[in-house]
Parts: structure tokens; sequence; C-alpha cells
């Protein structure tokens, strides 16, 4: 039976849930003009999550409702992360919606009840509630994607993304079962990850625990957007209101992340022998496609899709190391990688304004003229992305090509760092864009003059340069986690 | 006593930075005195820093340490030998020179031109000052990044081809580095530069590892085959990142192969010295004849500065052969102490190389040689100080020029007299183009009617060219303190080179 104890440890979702739901009565019953009000009140209620997830967090792991759920130190981190680009995004969100009439109780509920799928997510103990988590976050992308459903890319976007997004979530169930089955084939059949952990060794059935570990591989390759699963990236990046694009390249990185952690270690990692080989396919392969295509793009958000696609591969390396070492490198990635996406595409929304869309490379054109502040923060964003010291992109690098390294995959550190240098190009690009070439004569490329967007971006791009010179306590943090 | 004059020299500039940068595009007067205070008060603690360091201790001196990363056990460790001192006093009084010669010079956007180089000029103080392997790294590649700006807003027409090469390729090659630097830190658990040049290892690692150095410093330094880059992105910089380029960057990749590939791979380092040897003999050679035939000044200087890296390449790994396999200590000595001599040497003299041509080309807009001709007619004190920079480039004796390449050839030849004969091309190929080339300039009668208009050098130019002038004679003429100040670093230095560490 639920205690009041396990109803405490779920704190924070159950007060998101709350919060969500009477954001949707709000939206309801305001009158349209304290409409805007909505924007500061959600806000408020992802701090407020913040601070719930931090200060409740108990000294030890503790689970709750028979193993559901997990509450540690990973889930915390990860929380905390997403709910605080999360925070990010909707500062950065509310120049953009205004401008589109767009702003809606909808799209921070949606938003809101997918970062509770995110939060969920993280903490979950059981194959149930990863794909309970899952599912939330990925219906409410689903239906963010199309927010702007008037236009022409959206609803082409959430239709790709739903569509590749449920074959995905068939293909994990699919595994999850096979697992479960196989877990029943000389014991009893469970569906809770650490009791999953030692299926291996009493299974009657390995060949389909092994089908079973597959099928959920692939689903988590498509969450990370890893190649070959990243079909969907791409178009989603290009097609997703921009707002939402960030959402997706940062909260749902760090969702992705712990999925791939309580799935592959707590659930399967007894089989890291045969995961970490898969994993390490799909780093060299994300790495590749990623870099290459992303040479050839000139939207820059499609642009950005590809080096999502690199970056995972990336994370993907320290992952792949499978040992606390190298998830606590691939955490500090997935948290490097969230922080420079909100950057980024933070940068993108600054730029963006009633009728001008700031998306293709070009439209950067000489910002170093037009607004030399914006240019120093994407340049920021784009040396970190490219992993040039001290910028904070390079120390995320340096940790996973450690962690590969220490886990006698030296081949795949080369790899790894062989594409870092072919990823050069197409951040320098932007650089070049930006710093080198003339602006348009006449063009409307021109700063927003919000000022809640504008220091919240500057401190955003600033702390990449700052955790770039000083990255020690939060390497601690993460390697804490994990136990070391 | 104050024991941060270290982290006080990088930061000085890097932080002097930030007010330039907010005077802004509408002040531009205002960041150009607070760059040049700047630059001033950074020159001036590097002096404290020269006096302060003791040249008859051996070790490490003004050492600072503070954990950096806790759990990786990294340091920010800054610590100078002679060797460093010298270059750092080196980069200090260039960075005066290179924002004294922009001043009016760049007009458009001055104030992030100069941010630029100070932060650029902290960062190279930083290099020769990290004893932290992953601090040096970082440095090391952060340096491109006002550099690629530098040279991507300021420089000529084919600029973005130039620095998009200048940065891909200098990347390539640090990124070997940072796995080998990886892979020790697997082996000892730490970064710091001391604790791996006495770590044991087997002679493959240390060959891989020195092949991932050699390559990393090699496109820094850059040697043949890697020296492409050099040429077009001296051509398309502008003066001032042109003359920080010749006259410091080019040096990280000396100091670094000073740093780790003798100290760590000390084995490897003796058994591929025939490579570097050789190759620094095609640099001297081989570039000496490509120099000749250039029609652009700048390019021919930036070849000539390859050719003159060379002896620097050349004069550390004669070393090698000659403790290794002859045990001629003291001509090792020399050959390395020349080696160090011709880095400071080169930051002088190829600097104000390209400060010459700058001020011709503020003039005429254009770097190709027939385009000149007679300029002396129109600029005699112009030519004073031309004739001397290309006397000292091609090392006639009382000049800077002259010590270092009389040392290494003398070195050389103890080791094997083939290698000096080859050395000694130099002289005569060295004479060849610069000679050459200020006759084409300088000499004879005004073809181009616009030479003719060419204004005499102003006060402020004068000034920048003077400067170089006064270094270049002192160290031609009198190089006893600077010797001194490196000589028992360089004594260390060789007694590395006979450390087996298999």
């Amino acid at each position: 039976m639920p205690t009041f104890n396990d109803i405490l440890i779920l704190l924070p979702e159950f007060y998101l849930v709350a919060a969500a739901c009477l954001l949707l009565l709000l939206d309801a019953f305001m009158k349209p003009a304290q409409r805007p009000l909505l924007h500061w009140i959600s806000i408020a209620v992802l701090l407020v999550a913040i601070y719930l997830v931090v200060a409740g967090q108990p000294p030890q792991a503790v689970t709750a409702f028979g193993g559901m759920f997990v509450r540690d130190d990973v889930a915390e981190i990860l929380k905390v992360f997403a709910l605080g680009t999360t925070a990010m995004v909707f500062v950065y969100a509310r120049p953009y919606l205004t401008d589109r009439k767009l702003v809606s109780g909808e799209f921070y509920t949606l938003m809101i009840f997918a970062v509770l799928g995110i939060m969920l997510l993280v903490s979950a103990g059981n194959l149930v509630t990863v794909y309970l988590g899952l599912e939330l976050l990925s219906l409410s992308s689903y239906a963010l994607v199309a927010l702007n459903r008037d236009a022409k890319l959206p609803p082409e976007a959430a239709i790709k993304y739903f569509v590749l997004g449920a074959l995905a979530s068939g293909m994990l169930l699919y595994g999850m079962s096979m697992v479960y089955g196989a877990s029943g084939m000389g014991g009893t059949p469970t569906l809770d990850l650490a009791q999953l952990h030692n299926v291996m060794s009493y299974t009657t059935a390995p060949t389909l625990l092994l089908f079973g570990l597959v099928f959920m591989v692939v689903g988590i390759g498509f969450k990370l957007g890893a190649a070959p699963f990243h079909m969907w990236i791409p178009d989603v990046y290009q097609g997703a209101p921009t707002p939402v694009t960030t959402f997706i390249a940062s909260g749902s990185k760090l969702a992705a992340f712990g999925m791939a952690y309580r799935l592959l270690d707590a659930g399967m990692g007894d089989l890291s022998q045969h995961w970490h080989l898969m994993l390490a396919v799909l780093a060299v392969i994300s790495l590749a496609i990623g870099n290459l295509v992303a040479i050839v793009q000139t939207n820059l958000k499609r642009m950005l899709a590809y080096s999502t696609i690199s970056h995972m591969g990336y994370l993907l390396l320290g992952l792949a190391a499978a040992g606390p070492e190298g998830y606590a490198a691939a955490m500090f990635y997935a948290i490097c990688y969230a922080l420079m996406g909100v950057a980024a595409f933070g940068v993108m929304l600054a730029l963006t304004r009633a009728g001008f869309e700031c998306e293709e490379i070009a439209d950067l054109k000489g910002l170093n003229q037009k607004s030399p502040w914006m240019a120093f923060l994407m340049l920021l964003a784009m040396f970190s992305l490219a992993g040039v010291p001290p910028l904070f992109g390079f120390w995320a690098k340096v940790l996973v090509l450690e962690a590969a390294i220490h886990a006698n995959m030296l081949w795949l550190a080369i790899v790894g760092i062989v594409f870092a240098i072919i990823g050069l190009y197409y951040y320098l690009y932007v650089v070049k864009v930006m710093y080198f070439d003339k602006p348009v004569e006449g063009g409307a490329l021109q700063a927003q003059p919000d000022q809640p967007l504008r220091v919240v971006l500057s401190l955003n791009a600033l702390s990449l340069l700052a955790l770039g010179l000083y990255w020690g306590p939060l390497l601690a943090w993460c390697r804490h986690a994990f136990g070391l | 006593m104050f024991n941060h004059l270290l982290s006080l020299l990088i930061w000085l500039p890097v932080v002097g930075a930030i007010p330039v940068l907010l005077a802004g595009s509408a002040r531009p007067n205002l960041a150009r005195w607070l760059s040049l205070l700047v630059a001033v008060l950074t020159f001036v603690v590097s002096l404290f820093l020269l006096v302060q360091y003791n040249p008859g201790g051996a070790a490490m001196q003004l050492v600072e340490s503070h954990l950096w990363i806790a759990s990786w056990g990294v340091h920010y460790g800054l610590a100078v030998d002679g060797i460093s001192v010298a270059l750092i006093v080196m980069t200090t009084f260039v960075g005066i020179l290179v924002i004294a010669g922009a001043w009016e010079v760049i007009q458009d956007k001055p104030h992030q031109y100069m941010a630029a180089m100070l932060i650029l000029e902290g960062l190279l103080i930083g290099v020769f000052c990290a004893t932290d392997a992953l601090l040096f790294y970082a440095l090391f590649e952060a340096i491109l990044i006002p550099m690629f700006i530098l040279i991507g807003i300021w420089g000529g027409p084919r600029r973005v081809y130039a620095t998009l090469k200048f940065f891909i390729y200098t990347f390539f090659g640090s990124v070997f580095m940072l796995i080998a630097l990886l892979y020790l830190y697997q082996k000892a658990h730490t970064f710091d530069l001391a604790t791996l040049a006495a770590l044991p290892l087997t002679f493959t690692e240390q060959a891989w590892i020195f092949f991932a150095f050699l390559i990393a410093f090699a496109i820094k330094v850059p040697m043949v085959p890697v020296h492409t880059w050099l040429p077009d992105a001296h051509v398309e910089a502008p003066t001032g990142g042109s003359v920080v380029l010749a006259a410091v960057m080019l040096k990280v990749g000396t100091y670094g192969m000073l740093r780790f590939i003798l100290p760590i791979v000390p084995d490897a380092g003796a058994h591929f010295a025939w490579l570097v040897i050789v190759l620094s003999l095609v640099a001297i050679v081989y570039i000496g004849y490509v120099a000749l035939v250039q029609e652009d000044m700048k390019k021919l200087v930036a070849y000539s500065s390859v050719a003159h890296m060379g002896f620097v390449t050349l004069g550390i790994f004669i070393a090698f052969m000659l403790v290794r396999d002859q045990g001629h200590t003291d001509m090792a000595m020399l050959g390395m102490q020349g080696a160090m001599i011709q880095m400071i040497s080169h930051g002088f003299v190829s600097g104000a190389m390209f400060t010459c041509i700058g001020v011709m080309y503020d003039r005429l807009h254009t770097r190709l040689i027939k385009d000149y001709g007679g300029v002396i007619n129109a600029m005699p004190w112009f030519g004073f100080f031309y004739v001397l920079f290309a006397m000292a480039n091609c090392g006639l004796p009382g000049t800077s020029g002259f010590v270092g390449e009389f040392m290494v050839i003398l070195a050389s030849f103890t080791a094997n007299p083939w290698i000096a004969l080859f050395a000694a091309f130099t002289l005569v190929i060295g004479a060849g183009y610069t000679l050459w080339l200020v006759k084409r300039v300088l000499w004879g009668a005004i073809t181009n009617p616009h030479v003719a208009e060419m204004k005499e050098i102003n006060g402020r130019e004068t000034f920048v060219l003077a400067a170089f002038a006064a270094a270049v004679l002192a160290l031609g003429i009198w190089p006893q303190p600077l010797v001194h100040l490196m000589d028992s670093s360089v004594s260390q230095l060789v007694q590395q080179l006979a450390i087996h560490k298999i």
C-alpha cells in the first residue's frame, strides 16, 4: 500500500501535476488581458519545483511505491537541470510567442507536463514507469511541435515526429515485453529494474533477453536521436516552433540520458558486455552522420539538428564505457549539451521578431556589426559546441574521451576526436558569417529588446565560459551521484 | 611576498580586454589608450618577473599551484624557468608594439581588435608558464579563438579561407596530443608535467606519444611538410596578427617540444631525432629556395620564418644526437642555447619585418614586390630600419640573427659535418632572398609614381621600428644576459635528454 512517505518522496511530481492542472484552469478563466501573467506563473511553478527537488532530496537513494520510483542523486541532478533549462526556454519563448500570438495556457501546460514526464522517466525504477514517463514526455512534445497549427511546417513535423515516435515506443515496449518474458522463464516474472538486473544469471531464455535488449536499445537510440534512428531530428527541429525545438534540444536530451541510464545500467547492467558494443556502434554512426551532414546545411536549425546527432554520439561514448566514470562523464555531457543547446537556440529566439524568423545561417550575416553582444553570445555557444577550450563543451568532450580510453576503447576515442575536427568546420562557419561577413543592406536583423531574455541569455552563454574555467564542482557532483 | 606574479601576468591583459571592449566603437580613442595602458602595465609586470627570477636556480620558480579540478587532480599550476621568462618578456614587449602599430591603421572596430590582441597576449603568456598538461593544452587551443577573429575580421581579401585553414589545421594537430595526454593520465593519474616526465614508458608507447606530440607542435612551428597554413595565414592576417603569429605564436610549437617531447618521451625523441633533423634541413634549404621566388613580400617573410624556425628544431633535436650518440653534453648545450636564442631573435626580426611590410602596405595597399622600387628615395628613415632588419634576417654578425644560427651550426658540425653544411646553406640562401627583396623594394629608381608619394614614417611608426631595432641590436651585440638567463634551464633540459625512461 502506498504510504504517506511514498507521497512525500514524489512531492515535486505531485506538486507539478497540481500546478499544471491549476494553470489549465487559470487559462480558461483568465481575461485575455491577463494572459501574459501565465508566463510568470509558469516560471515560478518551475522554480518552486526546483526548490522542492533540492530541498527534499534524501541523503540516501530511496524508492517509493514498491520500487516503481527511485529518488537518487542522478535523478536530482537531471531534474534540476531539466526544470532549469525549461524555465530558460519559457523566458526565451515569450517574445516569440507574443509576436506570433501563440501565448496560451496550452504551451505552458504542455511544457510542464513534458517536464513531468522527464521527471518520472529519470526516476524510473520499473519498466512501467519508464514507459509512462516516456509517453507523457513524447505525447506532450508531439502536441507542442504542432503548436503553431496554421503554419505549414509544424503540423508536418509533428506528424513525422508522432509516427516515428510511436514506432520507437512500440519497439521499446516490444523489447520490454521480451525482457519481462525472459525474466519469467526460470524465475518470477518482474518489471522491476533492480530485479531485472540479474535475470541473465537464471533465465532459461537468454536469447529472448538479448532480443529484448536490442529492441530497448533501439528505443533509447530513437529518444537520444542517435544515428541510424535520427531521421526525425532534422525535420522536427526545423519544423517545430523554435521554443519547442529549444526544449527538445535541452530537457529532452537529459531525459534520454536518464532513460538510457535507468534501462541499461539499473536494468540490464549484467549485459553491459553486449550493449556497450551496440552503443559504441551507434556512437560511431552518429558522429559520422551528424558531423558530415551538418556541413552542408544552410538552415541553422537543421544544422544544429545534425550537430545534436553528433553530440549524442559523444554522449554515447561515455555511456558505452559502461561504468560509473562513463556515466558521470555522459551525464556531464548531457548537462553541458542542454546548456549549449538552450544558448544557441536562445540567440536565434532573441533575433527572431514579428515577421522575421531567424533560422537560416545567412540570416546571421554581419551580426557583429548589428549587435556585437548577441554575436559574442553566439560565438561562445558555437565554440563551446565545437569543443574549443576554455569553453564548457571542450571539457565535456575531454571527459567522455577519457571515459572511453579508460574503458579500453582507445579506437573509439580516436574516432570521436577525428570527427571533432570535421565538426569544427560548420561551427566556425557560423562564426564566420556573424563576424566576417557584411550585414545585408536593409536586413531585418535586430536583437529583441526584451530585457529578461537578454539577461538570462547572457547569463546562460556566459555560464558556458564560467563553467569552462571552473567545472570541478559540477563534475564532482556528477561523480558523486554515481558513487565516485 | 607577492606570489601571484604569473597569474597577474596572464589575467591582467585578459581582464584588461573587458574595459577595452566596453569602450565600444563609439569611443575608439579611449579603447586605444586603454589597451596601450594594459599592454604597458603587462610589460612592466613582466620586468618585475625578470628581476624576481633567479637565473642561478635550475628548478622551476615562482611556482603557483592551486587545485583546479579536484576529482581529476588537475592543478592550476604555473611556474617559469629561464626559457619561459625570456619568451614571456618577448611576448609582452611585442604586445606593446602591435598595439602601437595598429593605432590608426585599424579603423574598423578598433576596440575589438585591441581586445582580441590583449586576450591573445594573456593566453600566450599562460602557455609559457603552465606546468599542468591539461592547463597547457587548454591555453594552447584557446589561442586559436582570438587569432581566428583577428585574421577573419581585419585580414586581406582571402581572409576567410586563410583563417579557417589556420584554425582547422592547428586544431587537427593538437587533438592527437589530447589523446596522448589522456593516455598518459590513465597511467599517471595526473597531468602534472614533472610527474609525467618521471613516468616510465615502453618504447612503443613513447613512439606513439612522440608522434602525437610531434604532429601537434610541428604544425604550430610549422615544420615541413605541414607548414602550408602559414603562408596563407600570414599573407591574409592584418599586420599585428602577422607580427604576433610570427614573433610569438610559432614559438609555442618549439616551446611545447621542450616541455613535452624532451622530458616525457626522450627515448622516442632520440630514436626519431633524425626525422626531425631531416625535416629541419628541408625547411632550411628547400623553403629558403621557395622564399626566393615569392612575389608577395609577406609570403616571402612567411617562408623565411619557416626556414628560420627550422634552425630552432634543428638545434633542439641535434642535442639528442650529441648527447645520446656521442656524449658531447657541452656541444648539446651550445646547440640548445642557439635554438633558444634563435627563438627569441626570430621573434624580434620577423616581427620587425612584418611591421615594415605593414608600414608600406598602409601607404600603397599592395604587398607585391613589383609594385615597389626605390622606396628609399621617398622614405629614407624607413629604409634605414628596413635594411637593418633585412641584415638581421640573413644573419649578419652584430645582429641577433647571427648568434643563434652560428651556435646551432657549430653544434651540428660536431654532430655531423654534413648537417652543418646543409644548415649553413641558409647563410647563402637567406642572404639571397632577403637582399634581393631589399634590392627590388628599396633601391633603384622609382618606377611606380605612387611610391614617390609615400610619406616618411611618422613618430609612432618610428617608435615601433626603433624598439624592434634596439632589441635586435642588443641581442646581436651582447647576447650574454640572455644566455645567462636561460643557461641553467638549458642545462637542465640537456640532462633530461640523457635519462632513459624505458
